[in-house]
């Protein structure tokens, strides 16, 4: 039988694959991947050998840097990035979780400072058992990955 | 002199090395012991209270004149630009530190003495940020517990009340596991230590004990740190039904060790009865003494390089 490609094959851009079933659309909205008016084919509850059901987003003409790929880490830990070139995969890597995370989410403690001042939030970001926390620089308060709305 | 200390923000308990806490101990010891009334002649030192506070302020106020400074500042941020202008903290800091050799601060919310020591150009001390820290006032309860146990190696140290939202309990809890006291936590079940002071406790493997009544274990104890259970947190019936069991009564040390020594932060409501104050274990007052001795430390330490490991 011939193997079909669960989602067309794109000629240059980006591709990433391995994420959590249901962090897929999250991720759309969190990097604004559709404000750039490339194209975008999302795939969702693909079937996954590893991880039984899958998400994969690829979008065209647009390359994920380390630091995109570091922050997507916090929805999708296990994703591979693979960046493509004329329908070729000329790199492919998995995501790392970033020691610390600036500028990115608001501190889910409404009387931290970081809100009123013209600063840039800042989150060391610990692994706890499976799990991933984030300490604020300036309250010093820890909080569960599902407490930020942009991660939830 | 090795002084780690020059020039460095005061701002959290967890910043502090073993080896910083016991210079900081010394200094307070050295200072209490011969005071040094020219040390800070021609500096100023900036007091900004953008919360009010009593004996914070005072002590750090008298701590900066007793070393020969004089103090700058204001006790309530209402009347400051930045409560009537709305001017940013940021900008603030940037002007005080250009008018001053260093500050202390005090701020309604979390985060804010990080955030100047960031933008300031002279050491920050940190007076209390929000419900975060307080580390002056752990500073001089460590005085304290050195000055009256002459150690703070392996002590035996009950904390009773609000061990959620008292921030000072925290702060001292995680200083003195440095030193590998053994911990006793007596606290109604609404009012318990925080998780997160508990992981820190078992991943580092340090001894407590979580009891329902001072009585359980006072005897064992060489210092009962009591703080205020906030009576707004229950309901009437349930706050009298609770209140029994976490107020200190004279009549309840007569089996205790010679050395042990009662604190509390103050103010105190009704958790000691005074009856307690005549007693040889009560030591809160002098403790708030203290607090002056400690900020002449820090003051001494960030300030000056006259103190440190030789």
């Amino acid at each position: 039988m011939k193997k079909k490609l669960q989602v067309e094959a794109i000629a240059h851009g980006t591709v990433i694959d391995h994420v959590p079933a249901g962090q897929g659309i999250k991720i759309l909205k969190f990097f604004q991947l559709s404000a750039a008016q490339e194209r975008i084919t999302v795939g969702l509850n693909l079937p996954s050998g590893e991880q039984q059901q899958k998400d994969l987003i690829k979008v065209e003409n647009t390359v994920f840097d380390e630091n995109q790929a570091n922050q997507l880490a916090l929805f999708a830990p296990n994703a591979t990035i693979n960046l493509i070139e004329d329908f070729e995969v000329v790199r492919k890597f998995h995501v790392s979780t970033p020691e610390q995370v600036k500028g990115v989410f608001a501190c889910p403690n409404s009387n931290c400072i970081s809100h009123n001042e013209p600063i840039d939030s800042n989150f060391y970001v610990r692994h706890q058992q499976q799990d991933i926390k984030l300490k604020c620089h300036y309250c010093e308060k820890t909080f569960d990955r599902g407490l930020f709305s942009e991660l939830d | 002199m090795n002084n780690p200390l020059y020039q460095k923000h005061i701002i959290s308990i967890p910043d502090f090395s073993r080896q910083e806490l016991e210079l900081i101990v010394d200094t307070a010891q050295s200072i209490k012991q011969q005071p040094r009334p020219e040390l800070l002649k021609n500096k100023v030192v900036a007091s900004c209270f953008f919360e009010a506070s009593t004996r914070t302020r005072l002590s750090f106020e008298t701590a900066v004149q007793r070393l020969g400074g004089s103090v700058i500042g204001f006790a309530d941020g209402g009347n400051t630009s930045l409560g009537k202008k709305g001017e940013t903290l940021v900008d603030s800091v940037k002007v005080i530190s250009s008018y001053s050799d260093a500050f202390f601060m005090r701020h309604p919310q979390e985060g804010a003495a990080r955030l100047a020591s960031e933008f300031s150009s002279v050491p920050v001390i940190n007076g209390g940020d929000g419900s975060n820290q307080h580390p002056t006032q752990t500073l001089l309860d460590l005085f304290t517990i050195y000055e009256t146990q002459g150690s703070l190696e392996g002590l035996k140290v009950a904390f009773v009340g609000d061990l959620k939202y008292g921030r000072t309990v925290h702060s001292l809890t995680q200083a003195l596991s440095l030193f590998g006291c053994e911990f006793y936590f007596i606290a109604p079940k609404a009012l318990a230590m925080p998780d997160y002071i508990i992981e820190e406790l078992n991943a580092r493997e340090i001894k407590y004990n979580l009891h329902d009544s001072i009585e359980e274990v006072v005897d064992e104890l060489d210092i009962l740190y009591m703080t205020r259970v906030q009576k707004e947190r229950f309901d009437e019936t349930e706050y009298q039904h609770m209140k029994s069991s976490f107020i200190l009564r004279a009549d309840m040390l007569k089996q205790v060790k010679e050395n042990l020594k009662i604190l509390h932060p103050l103010p105190r409501v009704d958790e000691i009865t005074t009856d307690v104050d005549t007693t040889p274990y009560a030591y809160y007052f002098e403790q708030a003494e203290n607090g002056v001795y400690a900020r002449q430390a820090l003051l001494a330490l960030v300030m000056t390089n006259e103190f440190g490991a030789q």
